[in-house]
């Protein structure tokens, strides 16, 4: 009983939490909520058993790329928000199609049914430790797919570099 | 423990494309001509699709597959980076944006496009989307200076983020629902535990269509395209209305038709109103457009609804005629925008359609290749547009669905509108500005190759469609 408490709480929080990012009009206001909001997250991984996720969770998004956020605000000068009128006016309509995928989802979802359980059960991550069986997996059975991910960081960066570098010959 | 590297032979070709972008992003800090560095790229590729030809089985635990399939598609992506690449050279300098990450960039794309057309697992699949993605966004906002190429690249990027998440959230379920992501897995367990008929199996698989549906511009998932593809660099509207389309048909032909097929019925129902709205919404909207860039992106989701009906039909004809289509598609796209970059001057866009006017009177050889691809794009004998038509048509109708193919060729006669139009415009008016073109060899090159495939296709399509054929063995 207690898990599932903690859990509808932290579900809510999550929800609650994105639309406060959202709906802030002081951008740093949005960043610190966003901060709050990753918190939360990283303890959902708590409940899958995956310590170690969650505390990557914590010191990449809350430690390295919030931070990235907050300078970029900062640096940037934004006191005038630029005003422009919305492009697509018709809310109700986009509000009707979330309503309807949502109903959708939620229909659907009730029909799931847990299909089988592969080799690294929560019982296996608990005697190995999640760190352990992470690194593991990730330089064995996970080979290819952690070294396609290097190269689309390798991308990133260069396109980070492409785009932001200033040597416009005009 | 130890560690045991799995067998590389069959990822050879990836390991080389690999290789080339990284080589290209070293060379680029030394070479101070960039023009060395598309003719490395090329030679690159020649060797690359070389290492192809004795990569075939799996490896990584089944995750990756290289088969005739995959091989068919790869080849497709090849010849995409050579012909983009040839058209870009002179291009780019106009443009002033002549580096040398543009080539890498180029290379790392259609390395995402490899490894998703040989993903047998859906991690892989997920991961090369991303790679080629990414690098596609770059390259539409390669021109930083015009505030246009920023708008491609922002609406490319935030509109393909929005539809990863969709493949996410489908690969999730599917996961959750079977425990594996291996595609042929993933197949036998449907199949096996009765999870046919199943409402999350179903939503699933159409979370993925939603998202194929965004790589492969297909309506009502084209929006990004029109903008993103009138923005982009030239040459690299070239390269992204054929590269990840074909990438996108990859990914599709394989995860719907091993993994999900045993619920071919629910996604074929799916697909075919995408097919004949992207027919009818691509051909429509095309006729209002002044802008030949826009034009095309139009005319790349109507052709988008057309390579779909051999997905649709479901069969290995239709995988097969699917194959065909794209293949062609490359060849008389590029074809037209490289017509399209050649019009393109210092200081004059010739984006215009009205720019087109007379372009015979002034420039008869340009103009007669500009009518081949024209006649192609409709699908008119004897140029490759109308076989890759002819038997997408025939495999559907085949497979029963005569009255989609009826409303295919309606919006075929459609489109003539709108793509003889140009021929019009060139034959038939006087030309009342001066229009100049940027000759380059690459180009010409370019030109002559596309020109000639899509007469030797129309006249002698057997080779190709017994290749597509062919590949599919084992399929």
């Amino acid at each position: 009983m207690l898990p599932e408490l903690f859990f509808v709480y932290f579900a809510f929080a999550i929800i609650l939490l994105s639309i406060l990012v959202v709906t802030r009009k002081n951008p740093v206001h949005s960043v610190l909520w966003m901060l709050l909001l990753f918190f939360h997250i990283a303890s959902l991984y708590l409940f899958l058993n995956a310590e170690f996720m969650a505390l990557i969770q914590m010191i990449v998004y809350a430690g390295g790329i919030l931070v990235l956020f907050l300078f970029a605000i900062l640096l940037v000068n934004i006191k005038e928000e630029i005003r422009i009128t919305r492009f697509i006016g018709a809310w109700p309509t986009g509000l009707t199609f979330a309503i309807g995928i949502f109903i959708v989802i939620f229909v659907s979802i009730k029909s799931f049914v847990l299909g089988q359980q592969g080799t690294y059960t929560i019982d296996f991550i608990k005697k190995e430790s999640h760190t352990k069986a992470l690194g593991k997996l990730l330089y064995t059975d996970f080979l290819y797919p952690f070294e396609i991910a290097s190269l689309i960081l390798l991308v990133a960066i260069i396109g980070a570099i492409i785009l932001a570098k200033r040597r416009i010959k005009s | 423990m130890n560690l045991q590297l799995p067998p590389l032979g069959p990822i050879m070709p990836e390991i080389f494309m690999t290789s080339l972008a990284l080589i290209l992003l070293m060379a680029d800090l030394f070479i101070k001509k960039k023009e060395v560095l598309a003719g490395a790229s090329i030679l690159g590729v020649l060797v690359v699709a070389y290492t192809l030809i004795g990569s075939s089985g799996s490896t990584f635990g089944g995750m990756f597959i290289s088969d005739g399939y995959s091989s068919f598609f790869k080849a497709i992506f090849f010849i995409n980076l050579i012909l983009s690449v040839l058209i870009s050279i002179k291009y780019i300098r106009i443009e002033r944006v002549n580096f040398g990450e543009y080539y890498s960039l180029i290379a790392l794309s259609t390395l995402g496009m490899m490894i998703m057309a040989s993903a047998a697992d859906l991690i892989v699949l997920y991961l090369g989307l991303e790679l080629m993605a990414l690098s596609t966004y770059i390259l539409a906002g390669f021109i930083r200076y015009d505030i246009k190429s920023n708008e491609a690249a922002l609406k490319y990027f935030l509109l393909g983020a929005f539809s990863s998440a969709f493949l996410l959230y489908g690969i999730s379920l599917i996961y959750g629902l079977t425990g594996t992501t291996s595609i042929k897995a993933i197949a036998s367990f449907i199949s096996e535990k009765g999870l046919v008929g199943n409402p999350a199996l179903s939503l699933s698989m159409t979370l993925f269509v939603v998202a194929f549906g965004f790589k492969i511009a297909a309506v009502p998932f084209h929006m990004w395209a029109p903008d993103a593809y009138e923005g982009a660099p030239t040459s690299i509207t070239a390269f992204m209305s054929v590269g990840p389309k074909a990438a996108g048909f990859a990914v599709l032909g394989r995860v719907f038709m091993i993994a999900f097929a045993s619920i071919k019925f629910e996604w074929t129902f799916l697909l075919i109103p995408l097919s004949i709205l992207s027919m009818a919404i691509g051909n429509i909207v095309a006729l209002a457009q002044s802008n030949i860039k826009r034009m095309l992106a139009y005319s790349s989701i109507a052709h988008a609804g057309y390579a779909l009906i051999g997905v649709i039909a479901a069969n290995t004809d239709g995988v097969a005629s699917m194959m065909n289509y794209l293949m062609i598609y490359a060849f008389m796209n590029i074809g037209a925008f490289a017509v399209v970059i050649m019009l393109r001057t210092e200081g004059f866009k010739g984006e215009n359609i009205t720019d087109y006017e007379g372009l015979a009177k002034t420039h008869p050889f340009l103009s007669a290749l500009m009518l081949i691809f024209m006649f192609s794009l409709t699908g008119i004998p004897p140029t490759a547009g109308f076989i890759g038509k002819l038997y997408v048509f025939m495999s559907a109708i085949n497979a029963g669905y005569t009255w989609l193919v009826l409303v295919a060729v309606v919006f075929s006669v459609i489109s003539a509108y709108f793509y003889l139009r140009i021929v019009m415009y060139m034959y038939m008016r006087e030309p009342k500005i001066e229009v100049g073109t940027s000759k380059s060899g690459t180009l010409g090159v370019a030109l002559g190759v596309t020109a000639v495939m899509v007469l030797a296709i129309g006249v002698y399509p057997k080779c190709l469609v017994e290749l597509a054929r062919a590949a599919l063995s084992g399929f």
